[in-house]
């Protein structure tokens, strides 16, 4: 007979989970694994809210397991470390992304891949190599193999660092990987929630051009005196679309609804590179005359392995990168995961873990 | 008033257009430019045909103009060089490819990606300088800008080198520019047609492991045998799809039919890129996650630049890599359109333009 949440391990653990495809989060009693000698024990201070936690709480990929504690942008000290464990000591301030676990010898996780092993253990909603599910950073502590922590930097703020975790992390990895770094060159960031504010920040580091490209003209103001944007595109305005034709070296895609390519696809100068890192539920429509006739492409990126996601906080560090957010009470989630259905957040909620849950 | 085809350039030509969309090609008598002084005028002795050919003469991309000369796989023998020209002379062995202009100032030009210029000039159907429209090479004799002609190595016979100069570079390029040209590297190729088949060849020349994926099993012999691929995979067959998944670092896809991309992501490995050089007309399904989920790409190619055809037709030279073809007379050309149709040809038709096509008087 298989034991109850708060059984099943021999730590006692609280946090908040989803029951069931209405998505509505509520108090929830379990348990985490004692700490091994290669693990590293959180207290949780903070855990951002992603978009991704809220198609999970609802069930919207069709492969959540309930009860479900969602939370992948963890941010807290470390209480206990395994004595295996030399990166970390007590007291350390740490953050735990996406990931908990991988094969560790695959071809992916040799090349610092982790995040494409094809044995992947996801920060909430996977099974543990026991069988048993884990639980996110919606709860009060998580432990965690050493190789899947994260040191957070000195002058990062906590609070604001943690949607890094992912939403940085997601934006980073494919501006490095397919060569969005040149300065001077010209990335356009489709769509401005946590993804897209948080690529417009790093894209600026970068020293690249950066303009919006979103439907709602409203974000205007936003994108260019807040968050440093040198242009915006109303992309529901065809004379302004015809204006910037061919105009971009690359696009991040960042908009998670099903939307044209063939408007995105014309920005881009020839060799241009349209990478898409949201997650439609509906496959795209994808115009092969355009690739062809421009030697464009259109590729995919999923977060980042763990040594790029330690690397990209210590860029955004070095350059005072961090999320804009809104703190919340951690009973305050439902609201504002309605809220973040209507994309009305400037940028990420934080849920402030330690001091309300 | 515009003038008759015939009247329009100095020199008299002769040569098979397409009248109207049925596509059926008969004789045309029409001029060339006198040999201006950056030209490179020759006898044309073989052209290719291209799929291009016919969906041009079909007007199926709606962007033909009728009387219609299509052609542009198209080599020959030089018979006249303009005053400035460097590179070329009288009886040396030429080709002229896809394009005859470009606009000499812009980035993509000056980077060598001519082919990528937005006032590219097209060998056929295209609007030339002087306003008149060019004509290819199903024709008797050629005039092109020295920079767009390309010089054949002796060691290439005439006819085999024809297709090098429109297939040749259309999956030479992708291959290098999409890093699929290492030893360690294994390639899938989708489709064994003119492209496909040439795909392999430079695929295996380059040290590449290469599968050949086609719907049709009877092409497995020829693809293993002929043309060397190492493997073949059945892509109706769920089962072989099942097991090849993950193991391609790229796909060079020429297909131009509608067809589904999820099936072939999958083949592909992390980091994996599939690169489409045919050119379906509507858009296809892109399944988001499966580009995601492996960090994997789906990118376009279009031809090459002149300088990368040139060092294109040096390694087919150096490596003795010649097209698969079957040599037509001219007046074979509409029942050669009807059987690349049902793609009936191993595996390019290239007419014997020297020792076939007659002017009629």
């Amino acid at each position: 007979m298989s034991k109850s949440a708060e059984e099943e391990h021999p730590q006692k653990a609280f946090g908040w989970a989803a029951r069931d495809n209405s998505g509505i989060l509520s108090p929830f009693r379990f348990s985490r694994r004692d700490n091994g000698e290669d693990d590293v024990t959180l207290k949780v201070l903070y855990c951002g809210v992603c978009h991704s936690d809220l198609h999970i709480a609802r069930n919207d990929w069709g492969f959540t397991h309930y009860p479900v504690v969602p939370g992948h942008e963890i941010v807290g000290v470390a209480t206990k470390v395994g004595k295996n464990v030399k990166k970390f000591k007590v007291g350390d301030r740490v953050g735990v992304g996406v990931m908990v676990g991988s094969c560790k010898t695959c071809e992916c996780c040799q090349q610092d891949l982790e995040n494409y092993c094809p044995r992947i253990i996801f920060t909430y909603n996977s099974h543990n190599p026991d069988g048993t599910r884990n639980y996110g950073g919606y709860s009060d502590m998580i432990v965690v193999d050493q190789r899947y922590v994260l040191r957070f930097p000195d002058n990062m703020p906590l609070d604001a660092g943690a949607p890094l975790l992912c939403a940085g992390i997601t934006v980073y990895s494919p501006m490095k990987y397919y060569g969005m770094t040149e300065a001077g060159k010209h990335l356009g960031v489709a769509g401005l929630g946590g993804l897209g504010h948080v690529a417009v920040k790093i894209g600026k580091a970068f020293g690249l051009k950066v303009t919006v490209i979103s439907s709602s003209p409203s974000k205007e103001s936003e994108a260019i005196n807040r968050l440093g944007a040198d242009s915006f595109l109303v992309s529901s305005d065809p004379a302004k679309m015809k204006s910037a034709i061919g105009t971009m070296d690359y696009i991040i895609d960042t908009v998670s609804a099903v939307h044209p390519l063939l408007p995105l696809l014309s920005l881009l100068k020839v060799n241009g590179k349209l990478v898409t890192v949201g997650l439609p539920n509906k496959p795209l429509e994808l115009p092969i005359f355009p690739l062809i006739l421009g030697r464009k492409l259109v590729g995919g990126s999923d977060s980042g392995g763990m040594k790029e996601t330690q690397e990209m906080l210590d860029f955004c560090a070095k350059h005072n990168i961090a999320a804009d957010i809104e703190l919340i009470r951690m009973d305050d989630i439902n609201t504002a995961m309605e809220r973040l259905t209507k994309s009305d957040v400037r940028y990420r909620f934080v849920i402030d873990v330690a001091n309300s849950l | 008033m515009t003038r008759l085809p015939e009247e329009e350039h100095t020199n008299k030509a002769f040569g098979w257009a397409a009248r109207d969309t049925s596509g059926v090609l008969s004789p045309f008598k029409f001029s060339r430019r006198a040999t201006g002084e950056k030209d490179v005028a020759f006898k044309v002795l073989y052209c290719g045909i291209c799929h291009s050919d016919l969906h041009m003469v079909k007007n199926e991309w709606a962007s033909s103009v009728y009387p219609l000369v299509p052609g542009h796989e198209i080599v020959g023998e030089v018979t006249e060089v303009g005053s400035k020209v460097q590179k070329f002379k009288v009886g040396d062995r030429v080709g002229v490819g896809c394009m005859v202009g470009s606009c000499h100032s812009c980035n993509d030009c000056t980077n060598n990606l001519e082919n990528y210029c937005p006032k590219l000039i097209l060998t056929y159907g295209a609007k030339y300088y002087d306003g008149s429209i060019t004509y290819g090479g199903y024709s008797d004799t050629m005039v092109a800008d020295e920079h767009f002609i390309v010089r054949i190595p002796d060691n290439l016979p005439l006819d085999a080198a024809a297709p090098l100069l429109c297939a040749g570079i259309t999956v030479y390029s992708p291959l290098r520019y999409y890093g699929l040209d290492r030893p360690d590297l294994h390639i899938g190729v989708v489709g064994l047609g003119g492209l496909g088949h040439m795909a392999v060849k430079f695929a295996k020349a380059l040290g590449v492991k290469v599968t050949v994926i086609s719907t049709s099993s009877n092409k497995k012999k020829e693809a293993l045998g002929n043309l060397g691929a190492d493997s073949f995979l059945l892509s109706r067959d769920q089962d072989q799809l099942q097991a090849a998944k993950g193991t391609l670092d790229g796909i060079i896809d020429t297909v131009s039919a509608q067809h589904p991309l999820m099936p072939l992501l999958g083949l592909l490995k992390t980091d994996g890129k599939l690169v489409l050089v045919g050119a379906p007309e509507k858009p296809l399904e892109l399944p988001a996650f499966s580009l995601l989920q492996g960090r994997k790409l789906v990118g376009g190619s279009c031809i090459g630049g002149m300088k990368e055809t040139e060092e294109m037709v040096a390694f087919a030279a150096k490596h003795n890599i010649k097209p698969d073809i079957e040599v037509i007379p001219m007046d074979y050309v509409n029942t050669a359109m009807e059987r690349l149709l049902k793609s009936d040809v191993k595996y390019r038709f290239v007419i014997d333009i020297g020792n076939t096509l007659k002017a009629t008087s």
